[in-house]
């Protein structure tokens, strides 16, 4: 009969529209005024009918892999060794492998001898260019760059605001492994240790053990861990640049009259050695294997 | 593929075919002997005739892709290189006509295949090769007050840093700076010499386009059947909701009857293979997403496939493992099905049913694209795929943490979400939307014998997908040319038979049931390689050494067959980009067909006619 078509299909829409209060008799309301495990029940995998998120007074959780613009990862303020040190070694291998080169970095200089440190001087992104294609973070060999999940970056000035520095790019480990804990452990278990690389390398060097990596979802649990670890007789934090560097002249001579008690001819040869290997590494790093 | 018996010429093997045309065109068709290249470079006087006795008696009679080639520093010689496959199925004749740079000129093939007419004026536009025999040679994606031909080696944009990525300005002195305190906006177009930019500001810029039509800009009063009709010239778009972006059709009207119809398109345009040609090969992953942008994983697959077509030749290549491939045949299929929602409902919407059935349609993706910001970070510009790999691996749990940021949780287990959405979500939606639409008295009315292509034409004007399939075509590049795993899956192509819009809708349902098919055989394959390695290649190298040569990757993405034309020229210790990077993009070629189409038929039918190729003009633009 001419019409059924259009009948069996109103019938569908009219279907849609019951499904959807339907789902709130079924949860009782506990989708607007029930506790917030409730939404996750409410948007489980066999609800039906159509919901609502009431942006901006609710946001859906943004699952642990989502990337926004990239941030720095750097230890936290109350890290016992080096507090607020910088994660990043300023290798330069994010800034090359981003697609749109939104990544701006000046390489740390020692001061006296002109030799590149392992940090970064300044560190800029242009979020008006990045993609949010993730690279810099798979890529990165020190774990030091992420991608966030604040995606409000709106404001009134471009100009002012969208190219982001070091300082407003900074943010803190507990951080990280707050908005991805799962991936935080994936990367810890794969370094070995809570730690930073280099930290985990030189502790081996000065024959220290680096903490060992145990499984924790909790910040707090490994900034414990790290206390728990720090060296007890040291009354104040010592140089930053002493704390994480491995490809560090600089750190090597820095520290050399300190100790006392090494040769200087060795220290010296240990130095080229050092120095030789960072060129050996740079133009790998270059070569892009 | 008509029922007659073929000759045993239209079936032979690629080998067969070439020591044919050598037989045929003794001087004028030779090897293409340079290493990593394939197929034939034929003598561009004798194109015409050789590409006729391809299509006519070696059986290739649809031409896939037709591009150029700009060798300047290399052989310092210009090159249009296509693609042509036989209908049944096998791989490509590649062929190619070489020109000096200057005074470029290749006869034009528009005679033999319909389908080169956009892609020779974009190489036309791009390159600047001139096609002796082209009814309407003129620039497509640019606009006419443009100088020089973008894609040429020497031609540099206006925000040119270097010749290639990455830039050293970045590292290890990178003070930032933005690319327009370089160059001011204002002073970053350059316009032709003999230009006269006043003419552009008034109506007469239109003329030219008008006049190319045949028809000029007045309004001409004639008579049809006793009545005094005007024949009137409207354009529809660039901003109109029914051109699916910024687009337009320009329309000869006779009342309300189209007599003829040309699109106009290059407003999105963005110089995408130029931007290719100056990334290194990883750091176009991204920028591919870019272009379908509703189907970002098949997007990312085929260019994946192209760039492993070329490092296969390497030493130390180890092709994807199970998993990897399993893992992205079920993204690529899930593309698929979010696509196909898209495309209906909003088929659904230029029909004049306004966004119920595009909204009910679309509820499901939501859970795809979930799942796909889950895993791969992101719901829409996915950046997935790696060279012989994917980026992760299916997460555990499909999971999001309180934090600061957000005060809302979910927690599934991924083969859970996933079993769920293929097994009982997924097809309880399309048959929800079947029964919603399929039998409705107006869909039908609206769409049956509206917006006919017959398959014989569909062939030559090159279309590819859906819009192929539903002209009686079963030409699927999954099944013609299979890649991944899809020889070891079981499903079958769609296809029918009217070549109108309500075929092109059903077999958008049809094909979505497929991809749950394929679907629910992934399932177990990806429980089973549970635990395998994603990803065969060294996670370190991010600037892969990528080997001389040329590759052509295709797949069968859910608008219709994507490809990549990709060359390397690598020097092994100079920078590793593309040499060229070039996209044949289904949403292109398929609009060759419009006006065809629409001949005859009612303004409000272009729309839903369009609405039926399922354009994006991401793609479209490039």
């Amino acid at each position: 009969m001419y019409g059924m078509g259009i009948l069996k299909g109103l019938g569908v829409t009219i279907r849609h529209f019951f499904e959807t209060y339907a789902e709130d008799i079924r949860y009782s309301g506990r989708r607007y005024f029930g506790a917030k495990s409730d939404f996750s029940e409410r948007q489980g995998i066999d609800t039906r009918g159509v919901y609502t998120v009431q942006y901006p007074e609710e946001k859906i959780a943004v699952p642990e892999r989502f990337r926004f613009v990239p941030f720095l990862v750097v230890n936290d303020a109350d890290h016992p060794e080096a507090p607020g040190e910088d994660w990043c070694t300023s290798c330069g291998i994010c800034s090359k492998v981003c697609p749109p080169q939104c990544i701006w970095i000046v390489r740390g200089e020692d001061p006296v001898t002109k030799r590149p440190i392992p940090q970064p001087e300044a560190f800029y992104i242009d979020t008006d260019i990045c993609m949010n294609c993730g690279y810099c973070a798979e890529f990165c060999p020190f774990d030091a760059i992420k991608m966030d999940h604040d995606y409000e970056l709106a404001s009134y000035d471009r100009t002012t605001y969208h190219i982001h520095d070091k300082a407003r790019l900074s943010k803190p480990f507990s951080y990280w492994m707050s908005i991805a804990p799962t991936t935080a452990n994936e990367e810890a278990r794969d370094r070995g240790s809570w730690e930073h690389t280099d930290v985990v390398k030189e502790k081996k060097k000065a024959g220290r053990s680096a903490i060992a990596y145990t499984p924790t979802e909790d910040p707090a649990e490994v900034l414990a861990l790290l206390k728990a670890n720090a060296p007890k007789p040291e009354p104040e934090p010592e140089p930053a640049a002493a704390s994480s560097t491995s490809a560090a002249p600089a750190a090597e001579e820095a520290s050399a009259p300190a100790a006392e008690a090494v040769d200087a001819d060795k220290a010296a040869r240990l130095a080229k050695r050092e120095a030789a290997l960072a060129r050996k590494r740079a133009a790998k790093e270059q070569s892009g294997e | 593929m008509t029922d007659q018996m073929l000759a045993p010429a239209q079936t032979g093997t690629i080998e067969n075919a070439i020591a044919f045309l050598k037989a045929r065109f003794p001087d004028s068709v030779k090897d293409d002997a340079r290493s990593g290249y394939s197929g034939v470079v034929v003598d561009k006087l004798r194109l015409v005739d050789v590409a006729r006795t391809l299509r006519d008696e070696l059986g290739f009679d649809y031409l896939s892709s037709a591009t150029a080639v700009d060798y300047l520093g290399v052989s310092d010689h210009m090159e249009m290189v296509y693609h042509a496959y036989r209908t049944s199925g096998g791989p490509a004749l590649v062929f190619k006509a070489q020109t000096e740079r200057s005074n470029a000129e290749v006869p034009s093939l528009i005679d033999v295949w319909p389908g080169v007419d956009y892609q020779e004026r974009e190489a036309w536009d791009l390159f600047g090769i001139r096609f002796a025999g082209h009814p309407n040679l003129k620039r497509i994606l640019m606009w006419d007050g443009f100088e020089g031909h973008p894609m040429r080696k020497d031609w540099r944009e206006a925000y040119y840093e270097e010749e290639h990525k990455p830039f050293d300005s970045r590292w290890p002195r990178g003070y930032a700076r933005r690319a327009e305190e370089l160059n001011v906006y204002g002073r970053n177009v350059r316009y032709p010499d003999d230009l006269d930019l006043g003419s552009l500001k008034s109506d007469s810029a239109e003329e030219s386009l008008y006049t190319g039509m045949g028809l000029g800009i007045d309004v001409s009063a004639y008579e049809t059947e006793g009545i005094k009709t005007d024949k009137l010239v409207v354009n529809l778009g660039p901003h109109h909701p029914s051109t699916h972006g910024v687009f337009r059709m320009v329309v000869t009207l006779d009342g309300e009857t189209v007599l003829s119809l040309e699109p106009v398109m290059g407003y999105l345009h963005r110089n995408h293979e130029k931007i290719g040609e100056r990334n290194a090969w990883l750091h176009n992953m991204p920028f591919t997403d870019r272009l379908d942008y509703i189907s970002s994983m098949s997007n990312n697959l085929g260019y994946a496939l192209a760039v492993e077509g070329l490092l296969a030749s390497g030493a130390r290549y180890v092709p994807p493992t199970y998993r990897a491939e399993a893992i992205r045949v079920l993204m690529v299929e899930l593309t698929r099905i979010v696509n196909h929602f898209w495309a209906i409902g909003f088929l659904l919407n230029d029909l004049g049913a306004f966004f119920t059935p595009a909204l009910y349609a679309i509820a499901e993706r939501e859970k795809i694209l979930d799942f796909f910001e889950a895993t791969a970070g992101s719901r829409m510009m996915c950046n997935y795929m790696r060279f012989q790999g994917v980026a992760k691996d299916l997460p555990e749990r499909i999971r999001s943490t309180a934090n600061l940021l957000n005060d809302r949780v979910r927690d599934f287990n991924t083969m859970d979400y996933l079993t769920e959405l293929i097994t009982e979500r997924l097809p309880r939606a399309i048959d929800d939307l079947d029964r919603y639409l399929t039998d409705s008295e107006i869909v039908r009315s609206r769409t049956i014998g509206v917006g006919y292509l017959p398959p014989e034409m569909a062939i030559a004007y090159s279309t590819a997908g859906p819009l192929l399939r539903a002209s009686g075509i079963p030409y699927d590049v999954r099944r013609a040319e299979p890649y991944s795993i899809y020889p070891d899956l079981d499903f079958d192509v769609a296809v029918r038979y009217n070549g109108d819009i309500y075929d092109r809708y059903l077999i958008r349902l049809d094909e979505m049931r497929e991809s749950v098919r394929i679907l629910k055989q992934v399932l177990p394959r990806l429980e089973k390689s549970h635990g395998e390695s994603i990803f065969s290649g060294n996670k370190a190298i991010y600037m892969p050494r990528v080997p001389v040569g040329e590759a052509y990757g295709r797949v069968e993405n859910p608008k219709g067959e994507l490809g990549y034309y990709v060359v390397s020229e690598g020097d092994p210790k100079g920078p590793q980009n593309p040499w060229r990077y070039h996209v044949r993009a289904p949403s292109f070629i398929n609009l060759t067909a419009l006006g065809a189409m629409c001949k005859g038929h009612k303004v409000a039918d272009v729309v839903a006619i369009l609405g039926s190729i399922d354009i994006v003009l991401g793609e479209t633009d490039r």
